[in-house]
C-alpha cells in the first residue's frame, strides 16, 4: 500500500457517512446510518496522523488506542484493530453508533484544529461490525480466581464492569430485572439508532468470557444487596442500575389516556417491539397530533418513533401523517440532545416549538387527551446549570390541539434495588452516594457504582468507563483481601 | 445457584428464552385456568397480596398476575387467570410440560397483615384466587374473616372450598343466581356491614375494577377502610415506565411499586376505568388474529 506523506493525509476530506434517505427512512425502523463500505473506512483511515502523542484517546472514556486500531484497519489487519479495539471496549459496535464522539474523541483530533477531525465513530463501527460478522473473537480470559462478584443492571456500566471482571478471571454474574440485557440500549433507544441485533451480539461476546447473565431478577425484591453478600456468597457487588424512573410534569390533566412518559412509550416501541404489532404482542398508540415535552436525546428518540409508527400507519390506512412536535421550553441553542440527533429529526419532518411550556392537558368525557394549553417563555438570566433560565411571558397562553403527549424530561434512579442494603447512603436526588468518585466504592463496604446511577442520566460511554473504573478497583480489592487472607 | 439459569450460546442474534416450566394445570372453566408454575427463587420470597409478570413467548406481551399461592418447598407458584385478550387465550392453551418465557416477581407491596378483629373479603370472578392468599394470612394473623365470593355465572366460580376453609363465614353469589345468592356481591357486603355496624375493621376487595368501585361505594357510608388490589397495564412493574399509574386524591402513584394495593375511598375510579380500555380496539385486533391462526392451525 502507497505510503501517505502528512500533507496527503490533511488533504484526504472526510467522508460523509451514507445515509438512508430521510422521507424513505421516517416510513420504517431501519437504520439511518448505513455505515462506511470497505473503501470509504480504508480511505478515512488515511486521514488519521497517528500521533505519537495522541489527544483523541484523552477524550475517550475508556481509553481505547484509537490511532493504532486505525492504523491497523488502513494496513488491512482487521483482526489486529479488533483486538486493539477490544482491548479497551467491550462495546464496539455500540459506541460506533451512539457515542457523542463530537464532544469526546474527535474533538480532541488535532485535524479538528483547521478542519474536520477523523471520524473516529465510523471507524470504530465498521471495525466492531466486521468482528460481529465474522462471528465474534472471543477475547482472553486469565485463568480463574475462584472470586464471585454480582452486578446489578445489565446496561452499559454493568456490562462493561462484568467484561473487565471476566477478562481478570473473576466469576461474574449480572443481574437484569427486564427480559433482556442491555439497559437502555434496548429498552430506550430505537432500532434505527442501535439494531437490538448488535446489542445481543456484543452481550453474546460476554458471555462467551463466561460471564453469566441472569434475566427477571429484580434486586431488592428477589433477591437484596445484603443477600447477595451473605447467603449468596458474592464477593463483591456493582450497581449499574441507571435511571430508570419517569419524571412527570405537575400539572392538571396528566393522568388523562394518551399521557405518558417517554419511558413508556420507547419500551413499547424498542424492547416490546411495539413496531411490529401485531406480530409482536404489545401494542403502541400513536396520535394525529403528538406533543413530546423535553429536548433531549429521548425526546428526539421518541419523537422520530412517532413519526415513523404515523407514516406508516398513514401508508397503510391512508390518511394524514402525523405532526410530531418537539416542545421545549428553552430556546434552541439550550437543545440537550445531539446536534446530529436534531438534524436527523429535523430532516424527517419534526417540528420544533421553542420556549413553550405546557401548562395544563385537557381531556374529553372519555378521559382521553384533546389538547394542551402551552404559555410563551423568554430567557432570563443564567441558572446553576449555567444555561439560561426560562421565564413565562404573562399572557401569553395558548392552546395546542394534541391528541398524545409525551413527557421526556428526565429520569432518576429506581430506589428498589436500595432496599435491604444497609449503609448504603444516596443523595438527595437519589443517586448512590460515592465514597470514592474515582472507583465507585460507596459508602458500604464490598459494593461499588456506577453509571447514570450515580452521576443521573447521562452518556452510553460514561457509564462504560465508570464500569470499567470499578471493574480495576474491584480487582485490586479481591487480590489484596486474597492475599491477606494467605 | 438458579436453578432456572439459562443456557446460551455463543454470537447469539436473537437472545434465547429460559422456561419456567407449568406442572400442574387445572381448568376451572372455559375461561378460566389455573397454573402451577416451577420458580423457587420467586416461591421463597413470594408472600400474599405480591405478584408477578409472565411473558408467554419471546413476542409476548408482559401480563401482572397476582399470586394466588406458593409453595416453597415445591419451588413454585399459583397463578389463575381470565382469557380475555390474546395473551392470556394463549396461556391458556399451554399445557403441563410447557412453560412461560418469562417470569419475573415478586413485585408490589405485600399485604399489611395484622389482628384486626372481624374482618370481610370480597373476591370477584377471577379476582377470588389473589383474595385467597390475603384471607388464609389474615385468617392464620386471629382475625374473624367473613368472605364473600361472586361470579358472572355458576361455571365462573371457583375455589369455594379452599375459600370456607380459611373462612369463618362465606357468602357465595352469582349474578345470575345459578348458584348460591343470586346477586352482586356488594348487596351481602352490606347486609353485613349493617348488622354488624361498628364490628367490621376492614375490608379487602378483589376483582374487576368496576366491582371494586362499587364495593368502595357501599363501604364509605359506614367509614370502614377498604383495600383494593388494582390490575391496571403494566410493562416492567418496577417504576419505569408510569404506565400503570392511578389517580389518588392526594395525586398519582404507580401500581407496580407503590400498591398494588390501595385505600378503594381513594381511587378516581372513571379514569381507571378509562385507562384500562385504552388499547381496546388493539387487543380486538390481536384476538381476531390470534383466533384466526388458531384456526388455521386446527384445519392444517
Ligand atoms: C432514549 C434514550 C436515548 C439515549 N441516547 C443516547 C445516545 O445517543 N448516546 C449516549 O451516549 N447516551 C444516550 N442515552 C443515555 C445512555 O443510554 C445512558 O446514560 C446509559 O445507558 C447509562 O447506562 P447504565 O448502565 O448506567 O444504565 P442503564 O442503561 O439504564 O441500565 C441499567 C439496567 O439496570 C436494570 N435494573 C434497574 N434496577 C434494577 C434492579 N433493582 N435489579 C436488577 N436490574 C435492575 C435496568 O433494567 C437496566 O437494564 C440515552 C438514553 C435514553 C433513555
Ligand atoms: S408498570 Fe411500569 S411503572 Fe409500573
Amino acid at each position: 500500500m502507497a505510503e501517505f506523506t502528512i500533507k496527503e493525509r490533511r488533504q484526504i476530506p472526510r467522508h460523509a457517512m451514507p445515509t438512508q434517505d430521510p422521507l424513505e427512512r421516517r416510513t420504517n425502523f431501519g437504520e439511518v446510518a448505513l455505515g462506511y463500505s470497505e473503501s470509504e473506512a480504508l480511505e478515512e483511515a488515511n486521514r488519521c496522523l497517528a500521533c505519537r502523542r495522541p489527544t483523541c484517546v484523552t477524550g475517550c472514556p475508556v481509553g481505547v488506542d484509537i490511532p493504532d486500531f486505525i492504523v491497523a484497519l488502513r494496513e488491512g489487519d482487521l483482526d489486529r484493530s479488533v483486538r486493539i479495539l477490544k482491548g479497551k471496549n467491550s462495546l464496539p459496535a455500540i459506541c460506533g453508533r451512539v457515542c457523542p464522539q463530537e464532544t469526546q474523541c474527535e474533538v480532541q483530533c488535532v485535524l479538528a484544529k483547521k478542519g474536520e477531525p477523523v471520524a473516529i465513530g465510523r471507524l470504530e463501527r465498521y471495525v466492531a461490525d466486521w468482528d460481529l460478522q465474522r462471528g465474534a473473537e472471543t477475547p482472553q480470559v486469565a485463568p480463574t480466581t475462584g472470586n464471585k462478584v454480582a452486578i446489578i443492571g445489565a446496561g452499559p456500566a454493568g456490562l462493561t464492569c462484568a467484561a473487565d471482571l471476566a477478562r481478570l478471571g473473576h466469576k461474574v454474574t449480572v443481574f437484569e430485572a427486564l427480559h433482556n440485557p442491555g439497559g437502555v440500549l434496548v429498552y430506550g433507544i430505537p432500532e434505527f439508532r442501535l439494531p437490538k441485533d448488535k446489542v445481543y451480539a456484543e452481550v453474546g461476546c460476554l458471555e462467551c468470557m463466561g460471564v453469566e447473565v441472569v434475566t427477571d431478577v429484580v434486586i431488592g425484591k428477589l433477591f437484596t444487596i445484603d443477600e447477595l453478600l451473605t447467603e449468596r456468597g458474592y464477593d463483591a457487588v456493582f450497581i449499574g442500575s441507571g435511571a430508570g424512573l419517569p419524571t412527570f410534569m405537575r400539572i392538571p390533566g396528566i393522568n388523562y389516556n394518551g399521557v405518558l412518559s417517554a419511558n413508556e412509550f420507547l419500551t413499547r416501541v424498542n424492547l416490546m417491539k411495539g413496531y411490529q404489532f401485531p406480530e409482536y404482542d404489545t401494542p403502541v398508540k400513536i396520535g394525529r397530533r403528538v406533543a413530546v415535552v423535553g429536548a433531549g436525546n429521548v425526546a428526539m428518540d421518541s419523537a422520530r418513533c412517532a413519526l415513523r409508527l404515523g407514516w406508516r400507519r398513514a401508508k397503510l390506512e391512508g390518511g394524514q401523517p402525523p405532526d410530531v412536535h418537539i416542545v421545549y421550553r428553552r430556546s434552541a441553542a439550550e437543545v440537550p440532545a445531539r446536534a446530529e440527533e436534531v438534524h436527523h429529526a429535523r430532516e424527517e419532518g419534526v417540528i420544533f416549538d421553542f420556549l413553550t411550556n405546557p401548562v395544563e392537558i385537557y381531556g374529553d368525557d372519555k378521559g382521553n387527551v384533546r389538547g394542551m394549553r402551552c404559555i410563551r417563555m423568554e430567557l432570563g438570566d443564567p441558572d446553576a446549570s449555567g444555561r439560561r433560565s426560562p421565564i413565562p411571558i404573562e399572557n401569553s397562553e395558548f392552546d395546542m390541539e394534541v391528541d398524545q403527549v409525551i413527557m421526556a424530561l428526565g429520569t432518576s434512579p429506581n430506589p428498589l434495588v436500595f432496599r435491604n442494603a444497609a449503609g448504603l447512603e444516596r443523595t438527595r436526588h437519589g443517586t448512590v452516594r460515592v465514597a470514592d468518585a474515582e472507583t465507585g466504592l460507596t459508602t458500604k463496604a464490598h459494593v461499588w457504582a456506577g453509571g447514570d446511577v450515580v452521576t443521573g442520566a447521562a452518556t452510553v460511554i460514561s457509564a462504560m468507563g465508570a464500569g470499567k473504573a470499578a471493574a480495576a478497583d474491584i480487582d485490586r480489592y479481591l487480590k489484596g483481601e486474597k492475599a491477606e487472607a494467605e | 445457584m438458579l436453578t432456572y439459569l439459562p443456557s446460551r450460546r455463543s454470537s447469539i442474534t436473537r437472545w434465547e428464552v429460559q422456561v419456567y416450566e407449568i406442572i400442574e394445570k387445572q381448568v376451572f372453566s372455559d375461561v378460566t385456568k389455573m397454573v402451577v408454575v416451577r420458580a423457587p427463587e420467586v416461591a421463597h420470597k413470594a408472600k400474599a397480596g405480591e405478584f408477578v409478570i409472565v411473558r408467554v413467548d419471546e413476542r409476548g406481551e408482559r401480563i401482572p398476575l397476582t399470586i394466588a399461592d406458593f409453595d416453597r418447598e415445591q419451588g413454585t407458584v399459583t397463578l389463575i387467570f381470565q382469557e380475555v385478550g390474546k395473551s392470556t387465550m394463549q396461556m391458556g392453551m399451554l399445557e403441563v410440560g410447557d412453560g412461560f418465557a418469562n417470569l419475573v416477581g415478586p413485585l408490589g407491596h405485600a399485604t399489611e397483615v395484622e389482628n384486626l378483629g372481624t374482618v370481610a373479603c370480597v373476591g370477584g370472578g377471577v379476582g377470588i384466587a389473589p383474595i385467597y392468599p390475603i384471607a388464609r394470612a389474615l385468617k392464620e394473623a386471629g382475625n374473624y374473616v367473613i368472605s364473600i365470593i361472586g361470579a358472572r355465572t355458576q361455571s365462573l366460580l371457583f375455589w369455594e372450598d379452599k375459600m370456607r376453609a380459611v373462612s369463618d363465614e362465606l357468602v357465595a353469589c352469582t349474578d345470575d343466581g345459578s348458584y348460591g345468592r343470586h346477586g352482586l356481591v356488594t348487596a351481602p357486603l352490606k347486609e353485613v356491614l349493617e348488622a354488624r355496624s361498628g364490628e367490621i375493621q376492614r375490608v379487602w376487595a378483589i376483582g374487576p375494577a368496576i366491582m371494586m368501585k362499587f364495593v368502595a361505594r357501599t363501604t364509605e357510608p359506614y367509614g370502614v377502610k377498604t383495600i383494593v388490589s388494582l390490575n391496571t397495564i403494566m410493562i416492567d412493574g418496577t417504576g419505569m415506565c408510569g404506565g400503570c399509574r392511578v389517580q389518588l386524591k392526594a395525586g398519582a402513584q404507580f401500581v407496580c411499586v407503590d400498591g398494588p394495593e390501595f385505600d378503594g375511598h381513594l381511587v378516581d375510579w372513571d379514569l381507571l376505568l378509562a385507562r384500562q380500555s385504552f388499547y381496546r380496539v388493539e387487543e380486538q385486533e390481536a384476538v381476531e388474529r390470534w383466533q384466526q391462526l388458531v384456526r388455521l392451525e386446527n384445519v392444517a
